[in-house]
């Protein structure tokens, strides 16, 4: 039996890779980690993008909004962890919950 | 001069002593002692003033009035106005001058004796506010002004009589004049009122010429003597006649040169001045009441002064004695005589009071050095042997006793004599023979008492002759008055004749008015009466003479050589001495009925308003109160339990709601992806 990757397999991991991205958004306490998590789910995007692409016979445009999301990404991850950085220094902590000048 | 100039100079007359007033007011404290000089300088220029305007009317405006009138009031209908304006006829002229003249000796006269007064500026403001009062009603040419200086100068009188209000007696004597007036004044309004209603307007000379023409209130002759009779009640009040003459001797608690400036020589003929000033409108009947009044008026206070021992209170009982006699004159027709003695009188009873403050300060002076604080200074007791210790005094107060006493070669005989012969006169025209019975017996007791004050001040010995050794002449301020005013008090300068007025330029210059009266109710002619006057003329003079030195024979036949005990009389007859004392009794008679009767009225209404009017006050916050619990309650618990029911269900669903508020981020973002998938699950 020939067993022959369909769009399905593409879109089955990345949505795992989403659900796996969300959690760690959800879960994780600590902000590198919450970060982490939004590049899992920008990666599983990146991941139908260029499947969508694919078996669609698209040629390469969803390679392009692909490239220009992990463009995006970086910048994101920059910003993200320039903040990070400072909210550390601000509250000598990077957890999410201990960060909140709002709430009380 | 003329008129324009009249007018101004009487204009400039009226409001020189108005500013006087202001000035001492508002700058009395800074110019201090000098506020005399300022007071004392104005009036002296309206005297100045005035003398013009006598002299030259006298002279050579004989038969002339001159007016000037401008409409204060339009009522637009009727021709109803009410007119501001002054007149200067030779009555006006007159009195002018002895205003002015009056009031400026008064002034001289002050700057010693109220020397060392703690409101001495305050004192001479108020002499100038008086001034310009009786000023206004001299030369009023209207009831309706004549009625607003007629307050004014009973405002005045109140602030003067107050002088000391320290002391409870003359800041009761004040209220006393002033309510006392303010009877008379009633009767006075409301006359005016009357004569308002009829005429529609209150110009003398146009109610006179309607008057003639047969215009009478109501159309009756019965209103027209009330309409008299009622504005005689102002002059009844003001010129203090029975039964409102007890305000005047109280009134002697004030200084005594006010005393001589308006208790005795302008205020009180205010009364006297309006009665003539008026005299067409009065009927006959009208004319008989005033005869009476000023007659009863004249022989109540002679009999009172006759018992009193305070010097003050028997000249103001003497004064309150001769404006009934001047009242009296009027009355009877005597015009002239009675404005003539107006006149004589001022000088020397003004003359007379200004000697007995010469003699108080004097005893006063001398009392104080002694530390006696016992001794009443006013007591003509205390007194005697004053003659050699103060002779300007004693001399000048001899003359004014003498005017008064009606002794030839006075003005007063003059005067005196002639409203004795008007009085006979009246008595052969109508047969009213108790007026002139009562007038020359008040004559012979005026004559008795008045030498009584002047033996028992000046003559004999002092009791205690060392209490009086201090005592010396008063300052040449206080002497030069009473030597003007004696001066003035001598037959020459109204008449070259003593012996009889009518040559003197005063009977040409002021001739009794022809009445506006209707015929059948006026009075006896001018003519017969002028005929009937001289007819009496010469049993007058002798029936006069003959009395007037019978009293004074009896005087000093008592005080002076002790013939006569005064003290066994007195103990004969202990009852009428004490009714006499005591004024007739008519202090007490007035406060048992009419003061008991307001007192009475005053508590009933008090006991009303406590009771009935503070019930229902207190009744109607009861129920407010009531009812404002009750609101209170149900505001407290219905309106603010929905209120607060509505915050707390909102709370409720607030505190619920806000748990989903956690304020973090990550919960919020499990909320949008739960929400996503929902939308992602339903709209599949």
């Amino acid at each position: 039996m020939t067993f022959t990757v369909s769009l399905n397999h593409f879109i089955f991991v990345s949505a795992i890779l989403f659900s796996l991205g969300i959690y760690a958004v959800l879960t994780r306490r600590n902000a590198i980690m919450v970060l982490m998590g939004i590049e899992l789910i920008l990666n599983s995007a990146n991941i139908n993008f260029v499947a969508f692409s694919r078996y669609a016979g698209m040629d390469v445009n969803g390679h392009l909004a692909a490239i220009f999301v992990i463009f995006l990404a970086a910048c994101e991850a920059a910003v993200a962890l320039a903040i990070v950085l400072n909210i550390y220094k601000q509250f000598n902590t990077v957890n999410v919950d201990e960060v909140s000048t709002m709430k009380d | 001069m003329t008129e324009t100039l009249f007018l101004q100079f009487a204009t400039a007359i009226l409001f020189i002593p108005l500013i006087s007033f202001l000035v001492l007011i508002f700058f009395g404290k800074k110019l201090s002692d000098k506020s005399a000089i300022v007071g004392s300088g104005l009036i002296g220029s309206t005297l100045l003033l005035s003398l013009i305007i006598f002299f030259s009317k006298i002279n050579y405006f004989h038969n002339q009035t001159f007016e000037y009138t401008f409409t204060w009031v339009d009522f637009g209908y009727y021709d109803s106005k009410i007119n501001l304006g002054i007149m200067i006829d030779n009555m006006t002229a007159i009195m002018l001058v002895v205003v002015t003249l009056v009031s400026f000796l008064v002034h001289l006269f002050s700057i010693s004796y109220m020397k060392g007064d703690i409101r001495y500026s305050r004192y001479f403001a108020f002499l100038g506010i008086f001034s310009f009062s009786m000023l206004g009603i001299v030369l009023a040419d209207n009831f309706f002004m004549i009625y607003v200086f007629w307050e004014l100068v009973g405002l005045s009188s109140y602030l003067l009589i107050g002088h000391w209000y320290e002391k409870t007696s003359a800041a009761n004597a004040s209220k006393k004049a002033f309510i006392v007036n303010r009877v008379g004044d009633v009767g006075m309004f409301t006359g005016i009122m009357i004569l308002w209603s009829t005429f529609g307007t209150l110009d003398f000379e146009k109610i006179f010429s309607l008057m003639s023409l047969g215009v009478i209130p109501f159309e009756s002759t019965v209103w027209l003597t009330a309409a008299g009779l009622l504005i005689f009640c102002g002059a009844v009040g003001k010129s203090a006649q029975f039964p409102l003459h007890v305000w005047l001797p109280d009134a002697m608690e004030g200084p005594t040169p006010v005393s001589a400036l308006i208790h005795a020589a302008t205020m009180v003929a205010a009364g006297v001045y309006l009665i003539a000033r008026v005299f067409p409108i009065f009927t006959a009947d009208a004319l008989i009441v005033i005869a009476y009044i000023g007659a009863i008026t004249a022989f109540v206070s002679a009999t009172i002064a006759i018992a009193q021992y305070d010097i003050k209170k028997v000249l103001a009982y003497s004064t309150v004695s001769q404006l009934g006699y001047m009242v009296m004159s009027l009355g009877v027709g005597g015009f002239t005589s009675g404005f003539f003695h107006l006149v004589t009188h001022a000088a020397f009873k003004a003359g007379l009071f200004l000697g007995s403050g010469s003699v108080i300060f004097a005893m006063h002076h001398v009392l104080h050095h002694h530390n006696d604080h016992h001794t009443d200074p006013q007591d003509i007791r205390n007194m005697g042997g004053l003659k050699n210790k103060m002779p300007i005094t004693f001399w000048t107060f001899l003359i004014f006793t003498l005017a008064i006493s009606g002794v030839p070669l006075t003005s007063g005989f003059l005067s005196k004599d002639d409203i004795l012969a008007g009085t006979l006169a009246f008595s052969d025209l109508t047969g009213h023979t108790i007026i002139p019975i009562i007038a020359f017996t008040v004559a012979g007791m005026t004559a008795f008492y008045m030498f009584r004050v002047l033996i028992l001040t000046f003559m004999g010995s002092h009791a205690d002759s060392h209490r009086i050794d201090g005592i010396h002449e008063s300052p040449w301020q206080m002497t030069t008055p009473l030597i003007i005013f004696a001066a003035l008090s001598l037959f020459f300068f109204y008449s070259p004749n003593p012996t009889n007025a009518s040559e003197g330029w005063f009977y040409s210059a002021v001739v009794r008015p022809e009445t506006a009266v209707p015929e059948n109710v006026s009075a006896s002619s001018i003519e017969s009466f002028e005929e009937a006057v001289h007819h009496n003329h010469g049993k007058a003079i002798t029936l006069s003479l003959l009395i007037a030195g019978l009293g004074i024979l009896i005087s000093f036949a008592t005080y002076y050589w002790k013939k006569i005990s005064a003290d066994k009389i007195l103990n004969m007859f202990p009852k009428t001495f004490k009714f006499l004392n005591m004024k007739w009794y008519f202090d007490e008679l007035y406060d048992k009925t009419v003061v008991w009767f307001t007192m009475t009225t005053a508590k009933v209404l008090a006991w009303f308003d406590f009771k009935i009017i503070d019930g229902l006050v207190n009744g109607t916050a009861s129920v407010t109160k009531s009812t404002a619990f009750g609101s209170g309650k149900f505001d407290n618990v219905v309106v603010d339990g929905i209120v607060n029911l509505t915050a707390y269900t909102f709370g409720f669903f607030g505190l619920i709601i806000r748990t989903i508020q956690t304020g973090k981020v990550q919960t919020y973002l499990a909320f949008a992806i739960v929400g996503a998938l929902m939308i992602f699950f339903f709209f599949n």
